[in-house]
């Protein structure tokens, strides 16, 4: 991340977010951002054409999103929220708990969506025959125990507690892309036989306002996404 | 937040720089605990138990329950014994960076540590060495960067990013040794690295938990031997 020039007075408050319209982790940010009440400018890049202003914020990874305040850069959805959180520590609600072992666990949850549960729906949705039965496997395993790990939620609402917190907005994807995928793919991820409290969760996340009003467009969605898996199993075919 | 009397494990492996971390961190803090080494090759009950989800070291028990992941378990550790000297930055800004660069170290730049010895090809060794080092010269900004002229990325002392990329210190010199003398650290590429790594190494927290370069390569050579498949 670098350190961007000396911000003028009147941008030092600013917070500025580089997303684009489509990416998951970008929505991560802007809920966390918007459940917080913080006001923002979205920059918005066409990765294909990646602007200066992104790479000279993430030069390591060049990749969104990127939230700036006070001109300096911070970079890794996860990274951001708990900057976010920090930062406006006042603004409910809590997205991470306050006693330390409580913290650890949600942390815990939090990077096994990103360390496991998201390669493993990735390797299912970009690739055919083995390949993707073993990430459909290991999803349905991941599944499996972020479903065990809700229903120990004494009231089981969301797994930051009664309100969401980091572990649920890492979880967001979950909610308007598992059904895309299931779409282009063919295939059910989440049943009502083996994710029944997944299954109200996701029907409670989309109640959220934040998440509600903050979608990508669908349709638009569809097609990126179809056109994605037409070019994960094209290129599979041109290697044969 | 936590008593004198409070009863504190780590379940871990010498060699591994993972479990290295809460080492240092409990020694920052002055934590005394028991240290439970795993077996080369199997896992014990208690790991099995205590991390069922990646049956992985490190695991902390702090009476008796479990902390997960290392970078987890070194903020843990950081929160729970708060009257000990700091690991995280105090700026927001700061620990953000210290994240994001421990984030890029464990998932960018260590696997390539571990890869360029096994590697298959001349090729694919060069190719991993290229990434090291690519990798070095952006850590070395960093750095700069982040030290702002003190011996540390903590400052004055040692802190998360520190101990983060300090405990991969060990592979990093036998890596160096087992690809035939190969400088990834480098006087002329990476100064203040190079001074930085000396200074870590010799830190009270650090110098009894950090493996010799000898042991480490003793080590790597039973690794490489079960890895390769039994001849016929």
């Amino acid at each position: 991340m670098a350190t961007a020039r000396e911000p003028e007075e009147d941008e030092e408050e600013e917070v500025k977010l580089i997303k684009t319209w489509s990416s998951p982790y970008a929505l991560r940010a802007v809920w966390a951002l918007k459940l917080k009440g913080i006001p923002y400018e979205s920059i918005d890049e066409d990765l294909t054409h990646k602007s200066d202003i992104l790479l000279h914020h993430n030069p390591v990874h060049k990749k969104v999103p990127v939230l700036l305040h006070h001109g300096r850069s911070i970079c890794e959805s996860l990274v951001i929220i708990e900057y976010i959180e920090e930062t406006w520590s006042q603004n409910p609600p809590r997205l991470l708990p306050q006693d330390p072992l409580q913290r650890a666990e949600t942390r815990f949850w939090a990077k096994f969506v990103d360390d496991k549960a998201l390669p493993a729906i990735w390797q299912a949705f970009s690739k055919e025959g083995k390949e993707q039965e073993q990430g459909l496997s290991e999803t349905a395993e991941h599944l499996r125990l972020l479903e065990a790990e809700l229903k120990k939620k004494k009231k089981r609402l969301f797994f930051g507690g009664e309100e969401i917190g980091i572990v649920d907005i890492a979880l967001g994807w979950m909610v308007n892309l598992v059904p895309l995928f299931e779409r282009i793919l063919g295939v059910k991820i989440l049943d009502e036989e083996h994710h029944p409290a997944l299954l109200k969760w996701r029907q409670r996340m989309s109640d959220v306002d934040v998440v509600k009003e903050n979608w990508p467009p669908r349709d638009k969605l569809v097609a990126k996404w179809t056109a994605i898996r037409e070019r994960c199993v094209g290129k599979a075919a041109a290697n044969e | 937040m936590a008593a004198n009397n409070d009863d504190v494990k780590l379940i871990g492996a010498w060699p591994s720089p993972y479990v290295m971390r809460p080492r240092i961190a409990l020694n920052l803090k002055s934590v005394e605990y028991e240290f439970l080494q795993e077996q080369f090759g199997s896992k014990s009950e208690l790991l099995l138990k205590s991390n069922p989800v990646h049956k992985k070291i490190p695991v902390l028990l702090h009476n008796g329950k479990p902390i997960c992941e290392s970078s987890i378990i070194v903020e843990y550790i950081d929160e729970v014994w708060s009257s000990g000297p700091s690991i995280l930055p105090a700026d927001a800004h700061d620990r953000a960076l210290a994240r994001f660069w421990a984030a890029y170290l464990d998932e960018k730049w260590f696997p390539n540590v571990r890869a360029a010895p096994r590697a298959a090809t001349e090729e694919a060794k060069s190719a991993a060495v290229s990434q090291l080092k690519e990798g070095l010269a952006l850590l070395e900004g960093a750095y700069g960067e982040i030290s702002r002229g003190k011996d540390f990325f903590g400052g004055e002392r040692i802190g998360f990013l520190d101990i983060a990329f300090g405990s991969m210190l060990g592979w990093l010199r036998a890596v160096q040794v087992m690809l035939g003398g190969v400088k990834l650290l480098d006087e002329e590429k990476t100064p203040g690295l190079v001074k930085w790594a000396d200074k870590f190494s010799a830190d009270p927290a650090v110098k009894d938990v950090l493996p010799e370069t000898e042991k480490l390569l003793e080590f790597a050579k039973i690794l490489m031997a079960k890895a390769k498949p039994a001849a016929s």
